[in-house]
């Protein structure tokens, strides 16, 4: 169980990566990636994934 | 300090603004006060008249070197803007975030994005190498506060090392109630909010999303409590005394009438400057409103609106909507010159006395201008009524490279001032960019429709010089070039024309006709930088 950022789409903003309650995001090479091995989707945390709700590009997190 | 007035304000005019000034700062709680707030006559525009005469002198002591809060400044002193602020918390309409945000930097050119250390150094870099750079933004590429880490380190290490420089930072307001006791922690003295609605159900059409306490909200929701933040957050900066200017993006359909409403909100809580700026908006820049094909306003729509909300908070005209980090004086882009490799290879010496003594230079000679142009308008006019209507106004396009003279050639102008001149004012009313007509000494034929349509409803054209050729054609298409006005300064320029065509319309040598409207230029500003000269 976990999300994966598509780093083609991703503008490299950095919105996500302070989002994340379990510090899961990180830069990597001008755009963000997310270690699956940390990733909970924000189950029992919030309503919704956290890097997904303030994602400005649509579809650019998805589940791995 | 003895008050001239300038050209743009009557002396009852401030006057009455200094009393309405009064009477509101009374009403606020421990405010620094704000000649925004003047309300009355409020033609005694601190964004545009750039005199000391009607504000306060410690506000006025915080925007005379501003470029962006005085109009004046903007021609002596410059700003940079460091892109240490990349996320954003809402979406807008107008903005595509694979770009730069098009609110504060135009859309579909890259920034580099700067850590704040890598900030830290470019702007002591081009301090040192740019003397009257006065002031530092964080303007995105996304929200100021949104980074709020990135925001406070870079002005936290700035207010140590350059302590003169004045900083400020521009917002969507959604999270700066939190963050105001950070702002005032750094000295930070202005600070922009774009406000584009009072009304949630006009706020929906402008944000799908914002994203608050952990939750995305969308519709109606997202733009209440955006509102709310906004509202909230200028309030709390007014009560402190932290300057605020307000960015309202001009939406036809959407806002235009709206920012009337705007516009009495944000005065009633405070705000200095009210700066309403035209949408940016091309299909190619690939936000929704380019998409869908929501166009941006004509110059008249923009101008009608401008001047309805001439009797509330300030307004700035002299904006010219530049990227979240253009560096040099406003209209004007150094940001080539200071890229991080070329910043690695400068020897950086940060010299504060030498700054302040160029800029104690530059305070002179603008103080001998300013004189010398009230001088030369006091001898000037005193036109005897003609048979002419006494109440009829026109605008005039004016090239101009600074120190308030016409004094550039028309085929060296990347953009053209524009001047509302009535028999007694000549009022700055905005600019507007063009593309440069002369191109390695020749004229290039195709630039001059796109010219005539950027100042189409202007009666006349003043510069310093202009070719046969262009001549011809702008005078067929109904605007008459000037140039025997070279070198004088603008509002003597304006108002002398002007004396002569009402003379001419008396005499029957010619006839009076409204003009057209004109276009705003779509787009990133790509012409060379005259001002560099």
């Amino acid at each position: 169980m976990a999300l994966k950022i598509i780093a083609s789409t991703c503008t490299g903003c950095s919105a996500c990566e302070p989002e994340c309650p379990n510090v899961a995001i990180r830069e990597k090479g001008g755009t963000f990636v997310i270690d699956p091995k940390k990733c909970t989707e924000c189950e029992g945390q919030f309503d919704a994934p956290q890097c997904v709700a303030v994602c400005p590009v649509d579809g650019c997190i998805k589940k791995a | 300090m003895s008050s001239p007035a300038t050209a743009f304000v009557s002396i009852g005019d401030l006057r009455k603004g200094r009393q309405a000034l009064s009477a509101v700062v009374a009403d606020l709680p421990d405010t620094g006060g704000g000649c925004g707030s003047s309300g009355g006559a409020g033609k005694s525009s601190c964004g545009s008249s750039g005199g000391p005469d009607d504000m306060p002198a410690e506000i006025w002591d915080k925007v005379k070197n501003h470029p962006c809060y005085s109009e004046e400044a903007h021609h002596h002193f410059a700003r940079m803007h460091v892109a240490v602020a990349p996320a954003c918390n809402i979406q807008c309409n107008y903005c595509n975030r694979k770009y730069d945000c098009s609110n504060e930097s135009r859309p579909g050119v890259v920034s580099q994005k700067l850590t704040p250390e890598q900030a830290v150094k470019k702007v002591l870099a081009v301090a040192s190498e740019i003397p009257q750079m006065t002031v530092l933004g964080i303007a995105g590429p996304g929200d100021a506060l949104a980074n709020p880490k990135k925001t406070f380190d870079t002005m936290r290490a700035l207010s140590e090392k350059a302590p003169d420089i004045k900083l400020c930072l521009s917002t969507n307001g959604l999270a700066l109630p939190d963050q105001v006791d950070e702002i005032c922690k750094y000295n930070i003295d202005h600070v922009t909010i774009t406000i584009n609605m009072v009304d949630p159900e006009i706020g929906a059409k402008i944000y799908p999303w914002i994203f608050y306490n952990h939750r995305r909200y969308t519709g109606y929701e997202a733009a209440r409590i955006l509102h709310q933040r906004q509202m909230l957050g200028l309030e709390m900066l007014t009560a402190r005394g932290v300057l605020t200017k307000i960015n309202s993006v001009l939406i036809p359909g959407v806002n235009d009438e709206h920012l009337i409403e705007v516009n009495r909100e944000v005065k009633k809580r405070g705000a200095f400057l009210h700066n309403i700026m035209p949408l940016i908006s091309e299909a190619e820049h690939g936000t929704v409103f380019g998409l869908t094909g929501q166009r941006g306003p004509t110059a008249q729509e923009l101008k009608a609106v401008q001047d309805a909300c001439m009797g509330g908070a300030n307004l700035m005209r002299h904006c010219r909507q530049c990227r979240a980090d253009a560096v040099g004086l406003l209209g004007e882009d150094r940001s080539e010159e200071f890229t991080l490799d070329k910043i690695e290879a400068m020897d950086i010496v940060y010299d504060i006395d030498k700054r302040r003594a160029y800029q104690a230079k530059v305070e002179q000679e603008r103080e001998a201008q300013h004189q010398a142009k009230v001088d030369a308008l006091a001898a000037a006019f005193d036109q005897q009524l003609l048979n002419v209507d006494p109440d009829m106004t026109v605008l005039v396009a004016v090239a101009t490279e600074g120190h308030g003279k016409v004094n550039l050639h028309f085929g060296h102008a990347t953009e053209f001032q524009i001047f509302e001149v009535s028999q007694s004012q000549a009022l700055f009313v905005g600019h507007r960019r063009v593309d440069l007509y002369c191109q390695g000494g020749y004229g290039e034929e195709e630039q001059l429709p796109s010219i005539v349509n950027a100042i189409n409803d202007c009666h006349a054209v003043l510069v310093s010089k202009i070719g046969a050729c262009p001549r011809d054609e702008l005078t067929a298409a109904g605007i008459e070039p000037v140039d025997e006005y070279a070198h004088e300064f603008i509002e003597k320029a304006a108002l002398g024309w002007f004396a002569g065509y009402r003379e001419r319309v008396a005499s029957g040598a010619i006839e009076h006709h409204e003009r057209g409207d004109a276009r705003i230029r779509q787009g990133a500003f790509s012409g060379p930088t005259v001002a560099a000269a």
